[in-house]
């Protein structure tokens, strides 16, 4: 297959598994479930099909069709996004293994509703992904908000939709109102929209404009929860688990930072904004909202809010790594997309679990259950110590580049908020840590429970290790991100 | 059949005017629907004729009785009214082909021959108004077409249709009188009443003055007829308590025919010639439509009827309409008129939708719509693609005449950044309210049980999916009504000195 129709397929598939999934839906359960892991095998095949093509310096892409003169549906496929699409469809299959143990053993309702959206979304997600140009990206990333809106609504009681509403208000609004005007002004001063590698707004814009675009993007692109857009963060914890863990730690908001990075490599450039002063502004921004998070994150109680807010926190350093505009920053941006999802899928999934074996959702209700769920709580540890950085987990691997390419510009805002924020991750995620294996169980008596269903459990024995695996087998990674920076002084 | 062909913008009229008085004789069930709706098809197929014609060999002109233009009646097509013909026919096939039960529903089978008579008289007078070339046939056709749609209004059985019928029968005849006193003060002044006559023979007007009242009365006459703010407020419950076919139909197609004729009239026969003009012309509509954007979204974000919701949102379109056009640029009149396109095809899907929550609703207010998600999903999807096109997101063709409208906002410079921001503001109250009918229909337990067991009609919801479909394929495949509506912009402005 050639790879333009990999690209093309790659959108299809998981839409017809979704059609699938509905029919199946209607006969039973196991067969639904077969279809939808089936779908993310078959996915996630054809998305690392592309990888070879990609090491080789191939770009495929393809244009589906003409909106308007100039204004194209087409795809390109480049690093940055193979990452990103290669990411959400592996742990995709995980997730949904995953999904199929979290929502029977919590006898949800609207089952095949989720798994159809589920698919929908994954479709969207790929869009983002491998978008040629603004437009296509705006495009997907929009359905991406309406197909993740039923999911986040999906217990349909009264607070769960207003939570919902929140979710989809900040980000159809930021969306509608910053990013929209953001690309169409691109376009009209660039007479296009194309991703060039190197950027293609340099001539075209100057001055405070160019912060002011990037303002537009920044804040207009609300998945990435750069302050203050991340309210709809939070409020997105309402879903079933398995959405947080997929869209809301991995497909979602990586779509967010993800199109932020792009934006700036490939639509203004990181020379162009490297030496426009203007820009500097964002680096503060995503200062700002690490350590404001991570403050948050420290007072909350419920441990889905807790991981959201240490969410918002992570995903302001890719847009900071981004921001520090110095290759080794950016590679590090790319990989901390990466091993930011392993570690917070883990936390999720460690999340649901607790919830689905025991009911149990606030942290100070966790207290010794490390004795009774001794695999959970282990990818828990797992997971929490990625986040904070600590090796032999993914989460040194980006902090390191994150911090050599601060130093390649001697950018002590960023070296002092990476220290600082390291010391609060450790802060909030240490004493679960502690509670859950060294403190005694306080709970009534009754509620013997053991570990979650095994779908469940295999699901993030499988994120911890992926964790852990990616400390020692980043390479390949570091050189498909090296492509996009290797223009670059 | 080629002899045909050159016949084809008479027929266009005459087709649905001749068989209106037929359709009165079809006394056994659904004949009389059956007659009304074969006509629609053949004049839809006669506007998709035309449109190829247009697009092929530019305007066509015929002369009635093949009497010279000045003299005799001309029609003439070009590329603005081949997209209205399409977009008027469109809306006639789509609620008929669809609307059989429906009608049935809300029409005595007594009175049905007569209403579909009214139906077509309403679409000879629509097609009449769009490809007549002259002032006077444009009101006799306008007439036509709103005492049509008077009964038209009035035929369904919410008893509430007649005081809001004859409030539009008010307001529509003085616009039609404003309209005629304007034409009478030109036609005085130059002895014609060809459009193009006119545009050459009011440059040796002397005495201006007549001629400045008459665009005066004619904006202000054509305005009330197309419902621009602050003059929309016969339209509201006009379209609420219409029989819901009657709804999509009119909703569709009605007050973008009076749009047409003002553009006309501005743009081929004052503009050009008026000291000032083109400002006057900006200056007054741009408020008002800008006004008219915000308002009408406003209101719809608290109205609690769906019928009525979707009739503030017209307001609020048309506006956008309007904006475009009062740029006067060629953007800006391209983003207007394909936006009288796509709004077609997204209010259009959207009252076709309503029309079937009804069957199954007991009433149509928010809290009747409760649940209804689950008892019609079909339905509800398509609800949902038309509404997402009526917000403008990227996909569907609501989006198209909003980057081009954004585009031509931006076009103007730092001017237009204040009117970029209403775009983006009135966007976002769409959202606000077409979220409102959303949540009702997924999340709200239904109160009762459903009054009626009867069953979605299949004929209407596939009409409904084939309406949500163009939503999306002339989002992702525009090129047919950008390059009519470009066409018609750059047409318009040469008439500009």
């Amino acid at each position: 297959m050639s790879a333009e129709s990999t690209i093309l397929f790659a959108l299809i598939l998981p839409l017809a598994g979704a059609a699938g999934i509905a029919l199946a839906g209607r006969i039973n359960a196991n067969l639904r479930e077969t279809v939808t892991l089936v779908t993310a095998g078959g996915l996630a095949m054809l998305v690392w099909s592309l990888l070879p093509s990609l090491l080789a310096g191939k770009r495929p892409g393809v244009t589906v069709t003409e909106l308007m003169p100039g204004v194209e549906i087409a795809f390109r496929v480049e690093p940055l996004g193979m990452l990103f699409a290669a990411l959400a469809s592996g742990l995709w299959i995980i997730n949904s293994l995953y999904s199929i143990g979290y929502m029977r053993g919590n006898n949800e309702k609207n089952q095949t509703r989720f798994y159809v959206l589920f698919a929908v979304s994954l479709s969207a997600t790929i869009g983002v992904a491998f978008a040629g140009n603004l437009i296509t990206l705006f495009l997907f990333y929009e359905i991406l908000t309406l197909s993740t809106y039923p999911l986040v609504a999906h217990k349909g009681d009264e607070k769960t939709i207003r939570s919902a509403r929140v979710y989809l208000g900040i980000l159809l609004t930021t969306s509608i109102g910053l990013f929209l005007p953001a690309i169409i002004w691109t376009y009209a001063v660039a007479g296009g929209g194309d991703f060039v590698p190197g950027g293609f707004l340099a001539g075209h814009i100057e001055g405070p404009a160019v912060g002011l675009l990037l303002g537009l993007f920044v804040f207009g692109i609300g998945k990435a929860a750069v302050m203050p857009v991340h309210r709809w963060l939070p409020a997105a914890m309402v879903a079933p688990t398995p959405v947080s863990a997929l869209l809301h730690a991995v497909a979602v908001v990586k779509a967010g930072v993800f199109t932020i990075t792009k934006v700036i490599v490939y639509v203004f450039g990181v020379e162009f904004l490297f030496a426009e002063p203007s820009s500097g502004w964002l680096l503060y921004a995503a200062a700002f909202t690490i350590i404001t998070a991570s403050i948050v994150a420290l007072r909350q109680q419920n441990l889905k809010r807790l991981l959201a807010y240490s969410t918002i926190a992570q995903l302001s350093y890719v847009v900071m790594a981004a921001a520090i505009l110095k290759p080794l920053a950016e590679i590090g941006a790319a990989i901390h997309m990466v091993a930011h999802a392993f570690g917070k899928i883990t936390l999720f999934f460690a999340a649901g679990a607790i919830y689905v074996a025991s009911k149990k959702t606030e942290i100070n209700q966790l207290k010794g259950i490390g004795r009774r769920m001794p695999v959970t709580m282990t990818a828990f540890t797992i997971g929490a110590l990625s986040m904070i950085g600590v090796p032999p987990t993914g989460g040194f691997v980006s902090k390191w580049y994150i911090l050599a390419g601060a130093f390649q510009d001697d950018n002590y805002v960023a070296l002092a908020t990476i220290i600082l924020s390291t010391v609060l991750n450790a802060a909030y995620f240490l004493p679960i840590i502690y509670m859950a294996w060294f403190m005694r169980e306080e709970d009534a008596p009754g509620n013997e429970h053991g570990e979650a269903p095994w779908p469940a459990v295999l699901a993030l024995a499988l994120t911890a290790l992926l964790t852990i695996g990616f400390f020692f087998f980043h390479g390949a990674t570091i050189e498909l991100e090296r492509q996009v920076v290797e223009n670059l002084s | 059949m080629n002899a045909l062909v050159a016949h084809l913008p008479a027929l266009q009229v005459v087709v649905p005017m001749i068989v209106a008085p037929l359709v009165v004789l079809l006394r056994p069930r659904g004949l009389a629907w059956a007659a009304c709706t074969m006509a629609s098809v053949l004049a839809f197929a006669i506007a998709i004729q035309l449109v190829q014609g247009v697009l092929a060999a530019g305007p066509v002109s015929y002369l009635m009785g093949s009497w010279p233009a000045p003299y005799g009646i001309e029609l003439k097509v070009d590329t603005l009214s081949a997209l209205m013909l399409l977009v008027v026919t469109g809306a006639s096939v789509f609620s008929l082909v669809g609307g059989r039960q429906s009608l049935d529903a809300q029409i005595d089978e007594g009175r049905q021959p007569y209403f579909y008579a009214a139906w077509l008289l309403a679409l000879a007078g629509f097609s009449g108004i769009v490809v007549a070339a002259d002032a006077f046939n444009i009101f006799v056709f306008m007439e036509v077409s709103s005492l049509a749609s008077y009964v038209l209004i009035a035929g369904g059985p919410d008893r509430r249709a007649l005081p809001a019928v004859f409030k539009y029968l008010i307001m529509g005849t003085i616009g039609a009188t404003f309209y005629l006193i304007g034409v009478g003060l030109i036609y005085m002044m130059t002895g014609t009443l060809n459009l193009a006559d006119m545009e050459v023979l009011i440059h040796t007007v002397a005495a201006q003055r007549p001629i400045l009242a008459a665009a005066g009365f004619i904006t202000v006459g054509l305005a009330l007829k197309a419902a621009i703010f602050p003059l929309h407020v016969w339209l509201p419950n006009a379209y609420t308590y219409a029989p819901h076919m009657v709804t999509a139909f009119l909703a569709a197609c009605s007050t973008k025919v009076s749009l047409y004729i003002l553009l006309r009239f501005d743009f081929f026969v004052f503009q050009g010639n008026l000291e000032g003009h083109a400002f006057q012309f900006a200056a007054y509509l741009m408020p008002l439509a800008i006004l008219g954007i915000l308002v009408g979204s406003a209101v719809a974000m608290f109205e609690k009827n769906i019928k009525r919701l979707l009739a503030f949102s017209s307001i609020a379109q048309i506006g956008y309409i309007m904006l475009g056009a009062s740029f006067v640029t060629v953007a800006g009149l391209t983003a207007g008129i394909v936006h009288i396109f796509n709004h077609a095809l997204a209010k259009g899907a959207l009252f076709l939708a309503v029309a079937l929550f009804a069957t199954v609703a007991a009433g149509l207010r928010l809290d009747d719509l409760k649940g209804i998600a689950r008892r019609m999903p079909w339905t509800f999807g398509a609800f949902v693609i038309a509404a997402l096109s009526l917000i403008g997101i990227p996909g569907t063709a609501g989006f198209i005449s909003k980057w081009y409208l954004i585009s031509a906002a931006m076009e103007l410079g730092t001017a237009g950044l204040p009117l970029v921001a209403v775009i983006l503001v009135s966007s976002l109250m769409a959202v606000v309210y077409v979220w409102r009918i959303v949540e009702a229909a997924c999340f709200g337990e239904a109160t009762d049980e459903p009054t009626s067991p009867a069953s979605a009609p299949p004929m209407l919801v596939a009409i409904l999916w084939l309406a949500a479909a163009a939503n999306i394929y002339f989002g992702l495949v525009p090129e047919l009504p950008l390059t009519l509506s470009g066409d018609a912009a750059a047409e318009l402005l040469n008439h500009l000195p």
